[in-house]
Parts: structure tokens; C-alpha cells; sequence
């Protein structure tokens, strides 16, 4: 039995009906896991004796708008005992996009979070410090939704020179 | 875009919002709170910190992000996976080859297509070379920090030679964009192999060089050991990768531990430090020139022969010699240009070796020509949060030379 087939036995056993789906692909494991039990997935894959996912190497979301549950958030482990990697997604809808924090068990996860709730919106609960990081803090919107519009400036020409200007956000004298 | 305007903002964070990341201490002025940055020359580029001081040391360093925030990640959704190459080399400007390498790897194993061997031992060639460049940047601009000035000169003389090789064969010395899907974009021209060769062979006559000017010296060491200093435990919780973790003593490479584009093939060591602090992680990078030289050395060596990008004409353009006589060449050729080649739905993960630690790509198709979604799993970010760690306790000036022992790209931090 491989390592990542025992870990995937591990979860099912641990956690039953909350495992939904466990999908291969091009050699990447993927365990999609109810939210609910994500942080007692998370715990079980650090400290379970075999386990040993140590390190987490990231963490991100991916919006399928208009699909709904819209959001998937991505938990990128690795363990360096045994050399190998998982991936766990959980999935949250586009009405109300809550997950719990993970940084009680992975403390990186403090900067990845932010990230996320920066550029999709969702909020983490629990977490120590959860304000946007790379966009400033007056911003509106998450940029990284796929309904939010990429944007661009708009071309002046001697012709629209004034109509354009004038749209412009910025200070005039 | 009035009507954002119009909602309830504010410019700045208020005092109340940020209070929980201080001391109660700060509030009555017994410790100083004082911003860093973003303009300051130490930081790397645009950096700001907020420093938390009790005195001259520093009780808290809040690292404030994002002024290089340039939204690759999001207009990398509006382009086609070719088109989306070009900016990968603007995330991290010193590792430019080696963001497209891990970018083109990505594809490759969400398009499943094999790579020709000398294409792959090419891309080795020029990772390592760019290894070489990003350490001697660090090198210069570390040493310079903590007052070594002529380091500085002596590092870009060496790395000039770096970029001159990287313009000989791509057209540019750094956005090179030279490594595509499927393989590199064309041959290596004549006479890139004596130019390495003879690269190869000065840089070990250099490295002593600088060793002689900073590993013994006294003001070195006494800017350096003990400093910044975190054990194997903590480094790991903090996601901390490449030499930065290595200095803790921890061997973690990804070149070793899953090997990409053929590194398992070259003998080399993965140099490993036992403090965790400043110096141990100088002393990693210095090795780390050694064993760069010894993997260009054996790549150049067994150079295969052969074609330089995958023959899948989904994927790789075909050569321009077939565009005149063959119809099925045409096509594909205009299909490429037009409206590029559609991924399958589901995601991959690939992770490469950066100069700076553990550099992936999640990306995700959709069936479409466009990446669903590409993120970048970047050294300097991760390593950037565990700097209140490293810093806290010591001297408002050492945190320059913490700083500079990480070795973050803010080009690669704010993506």
C-alpha cells in the first residue's frame, strides 16, 4: 500500500461521510473534505504517527463562478518524512464564504489566509489577524473572483482628450 | 468606478484596528512604534515595516506588503497559456528563467507532454546559472547592508557575465522568457557552450575571493552569528524554505526530494547549516555556489544532441522550415496564434527549486485555452511572515542584515 493510499484510508476511516470525493489526477491526489471537519483532517494528517504532513507548502481557493459551492479552498501538504504530497480542498458557497482558520495548526497559514480573504472574500474565523495584505486596505471588492472586471485604462485621444480626463480618479488642481 | 468611490472608506488602517498586533506597552509610550520603509534601501525594494522599538530593540517588526502588487495572477486568467509566460518573468526579477521553468513544467504535466532531453538539460543549465545570478545579487546587496560596500562590485562584475550568457541565447538579459511549453524556444546558439564553460571555469577562482573578504571577518561575524536565529521546528511552522531552512538544518531541497526536469542525474550536495542563524544561512548559499558549478559542469559535460522542444504540434509550434511545405504545420501553427491549446479540467501542483526556496504553481484548466486559475506559490511571501520571529529582541540595525538573510524579491512577495 502506497503512502498517499494509506493516508487516504486514515481520512476515510477518521472521518467517514465527511471525505466526499477523492479524485487522481495526472498523478495529484485530491481529498475534497466537508469544511465542518477540515481542522480535525488537518490535525489527524499533522500529528497521526505515519501521517506526519508537516509542512504546508500552500494555501489558495479557486472560484468556479457561477457554479455553485463557488469557492474551493486549496490546503497544499507535504510530508517530509515520507516524502510526498497532498492535496486538500473543501468547498464553501458564494452567499456566505466562512472557513475555519487553520493557522492553530499550520502558523504559515496566517499570511495564505489573508491572501485568500484579500483576493476572494472569504473570511476565516478565528483567525489572529485577517486583513487584506496585498491590495490596500480601502479597496473595493476581491480581484481574484471571477465576476470582479479585469479593468484597463482607457485610451485618450486628442478628440476625447477632457472627456476622458475628467472621468479619471485622481486629484485635479 | 464613482460608485466604489461613493461607498464608506477610509484611506487608512485606524489606530484601533492595528492595536491587537502591539504591546499594551506601545500605548503608553513606554516602546516606540516607528515606520520603515517602503522607500528605504535596505528593504529590498518596497518593503514597509512597522516597527514596534523599546528603545533600540525591536519588541515587534509587522511587515506591511503589497506596494509591487502587480495582479499577474489575475491577468494571467485573461491570457492563453502561451501569452501568460511573459509574466511569470516579471514575478521574481532575479529568478526570471526559473519562474518560466516552473510555469512551463506546470503545463507540461497538466498537458502530459514530454520534453526532449536536451531540452531539459538546457533548462538545468540556465536554472542553475540563474541560481548563481540571484546569489551573487544577494550576496552583493547583503554584504552592502552590513557595511561591505565593495562586495556589491565585485558580485554584479561576475553576475554581468550570467547576463550576457542569458542574451546569447534568448535576445534578453533578464525577461528571457526562453523556456516554453514543451521545451526551450529555439537552440542555443554557437559558442554558448565555451561561454558557460569559461564561466564555469572563472567563478570558483572568485568565490574564494569573497570568502576571504566576509567568512572571517570580525565585523562580519559580529553582525551575523547568533542573529536572526530559528530552529528547525519553528522554520518548518513557518513554511520557511530553501537556504533560509537550510541554515536551520533542515534538508529539505526540492531537487532532491522530488526531482524535475532530470536533476537526478547530477551529483551534488545539498549544503546544510546547524544554528539557524545569519551566518549559517551565508555560509549555505556560499556552498550552494560550489554545487551549481558542479551541476552546469556535468549538464554541459553530457549535453544530449537532439531536438530542443516536444514534437506534440497541440502544444509546440512546428518549425518554421515545415510552414512552407506542410498544410497539417500551417494549421497548427495559426491555431497556436490564435486561439492557443485548451487544458483539461483538474489541477496540478508543481514545485522547483528556487534561489530563494520552494517556488510552485498550482494551476488549473478548465477545458478552455485560458488557465482557470494560476497561483504562485512564492518563497519570498512565505518566508517574509516568519520575520517578526527572526527579528524579535535584536538591535533595530540588525534587522536590515535579517532581512537581507532571507533573500526576498518583493517582486515575488506582492506577485
Amino acid at each position: 500500500m502506497s503512502q498517499i493510499e494509506k493516508t487516504v484510508a486514515a481520512l476515510r476511516d477518521a472521518l467517514r461521510e465527511a471525505v466526499s470525493e477523492v479524485k487522481e489526477f495526472r498523478g495529484d491526489t485530491t481529498v475534497v473534505i466537508a469544511k465542518e471537519r477540515l481542522l480535525e483532517a488537518l490535525r489527524l494528517l499533522k500529528d497521526a504517527p505515519g501521517l506526519e504532513y508537516n509542512f504546508l507548502t500552500t494555501l489558495t481557493a479557486i472560484d468556479d463562478w457561477p457554479a455553485e459551492p463557488r469557492f474551493s479552498v486549496i490546503y497544499q501538504l507535504y510530508s517530509m518524512k515520507h516524502n510526498v504530497r497532498l492535496r486538500l480542498k473543501a468547498l464553501t458557497p458564494g452567499d456566505d464564504p466562512v472557513m475555519p482558520t487553520a493557522t492553530g495548526v499550520y502558523p504559515n497559514a496566517n499570511w495564505h489566509e489573508r491572501e485568500v480573504y484579500d483576493m476572494f472574500g472569504i473570511t476565516f474565523t478565528g483567525h489572529p489577524d485577517l486583513r487584506r495584505i496585498l491590495m490596500p486596505a480601502d479597496w473595493g471588492g476581491h480581484p481574484l473572483r471571477k465576476d470582479y472586471p479585469l479593468g484597463y485604462e482607457e485610451v485618450q485621444f486628442s478628440f476625447n482628450w477632457h472627456e476622458i480626463d475628467n472621468k479619471k480618479p485622481y486629484a485635479k488642481a | 468606478m464613482a460608485a466604489v468611490l461613493e461607498q464608506d472608506r477610509h484611506l487608512e488602517l485606524t489606530v484601533d484596528e492595528l492595536k491587537h498586533l502591539f504591546s499594551p506597552r506601545a500605548e503608553t509610550g513606554e516602546t516606540m512604534v516607528l515606520n520603515m520603509g517602503p522607500q528605504h534601501p535596505s528593504t529590498h525594494g518596497v518593503l514597509r515595516l512597522i516597527l514596534e522599538l523599546d528603545g533600540e530593540i525591536v519588541v515587534n517588526a509587522i511587515p506591511d506588503v503589497g506596494y509591487l502588487h502587480t495582479g499577474i495572477e489575475k491577468n494571467m486568467e485573461a491570457k492563453t497559456f502561451t501569452k501568460a509566460l511573459v509574466m511569470t518573468d516579471r514575478l521574481d526579477y532575479l529568478n526570471t528563467v526559473g519562474n518560466n521553468f516552473v510555469y512551463c513544467l506546470a503545463i507540461e504535466k497538466l498537458m502530459d507532454v514530454k520534453v526532449p532531453p536536451r531540452a531539459q538539460a538546457l533548462r538545468v543549465i540556465l536554472a542553475e546559472l540563474q541560481r548563481i545570478a540571484s546569489h551573487l545579487v544577494w550576496l552583493g546587496t547583503h554584504a552592502a547592508d552590513i557595511a561591505s560596500q565593495s562586495m556589491l562590485f565585485y558580485c554584479f562584475r561576475e553576475r554581468e557575465r550570467i547576463m550576457d550568457i542569458f542574451e546569447m541565447v534568448s535576445g534578453q538579459r533578464m525577461m528571457t522568457s526562453y523556456i516554453r511549453p514543451g521545451g526551450v524556444w529555439r537552440d542555443v546558439p554557437a559558442g554558448f557552450e565555451d561561454a558557460v564553460r569559461e564561466f564555469v571555469n572563472l567563478l570558483p577562482a572568485k568565490v574564494p575571493d569573497y570568502e576571504a573578504l566576509l567568512t572571517k571577518n570580525p565585523i562580519w561575524l559580529d553582525r551575523t552569528v547568533g542573529i536572526g536565529k530559528i530552529d528547525a521546528q519553528t522554520a518548518l511552522a513557518w513554511g520557511l524554505t530553501g537556504p533560509s531552512l537550510r541554515g536551520s538544518g533542515v534538508n529539505y531541497d526540492v531537487r532532491k526530494a522530488m526531482p524535475y526536469s532530470g536533476y537526478e542525474q547530477y551529483e551534488f550536495e545539498v549544503p546544510l547549516g546547524t544554528h539557524g542563524d545569519i551566518y549559517d544561512r551565508y555560509l549555505c548559499r556560499m556552498m550552494e555556489f560550489r554545487q551549481s558549478v558542479r551541476i552546469v559542469e556535468q549538464a554541459l559535460s553530457k549535453l544530449p544532441k537532439g531536438p530542443v522542444i516536444t514534437d506534440d504540434r497541440k502544444v509546440a509550434p512546428p518549425p518554421r522550415s515545415e510552414l512552407g511545405t506542410s498544410m497539417e504545420a500551417v494549421i497548427h501553427h495559426f491555431k497556436l496564434w490564435t486561439e492557443g491549446f485548451s487544458a483539461p479540467p483538474g489541477e496540478v501542483y508543481v514545485a522547483t527549486e528556487s534561489p530563494r526556496g520552494e517556488l510552485g504553481v498550482l494551476l488549473a484548466g478548465n477545458g478552455g485555452p485560458k488557465p482557470h486559475r494560476v497561483h504562485f506559490r512564492t518563497p519570498s511571501f512565505v518566508n517574509l511572515s516568519a520575520l517578526p520571529i527572526l527579528s524579535k529582541d535584536h538591535f533595530v540595525a540588525d534587522l536590515v542584515a535579517v532581512i537581507g538573510s532571507i533573500d526576498i524579491v518583493l517582486g515575488d512577495v506582492d506577485r
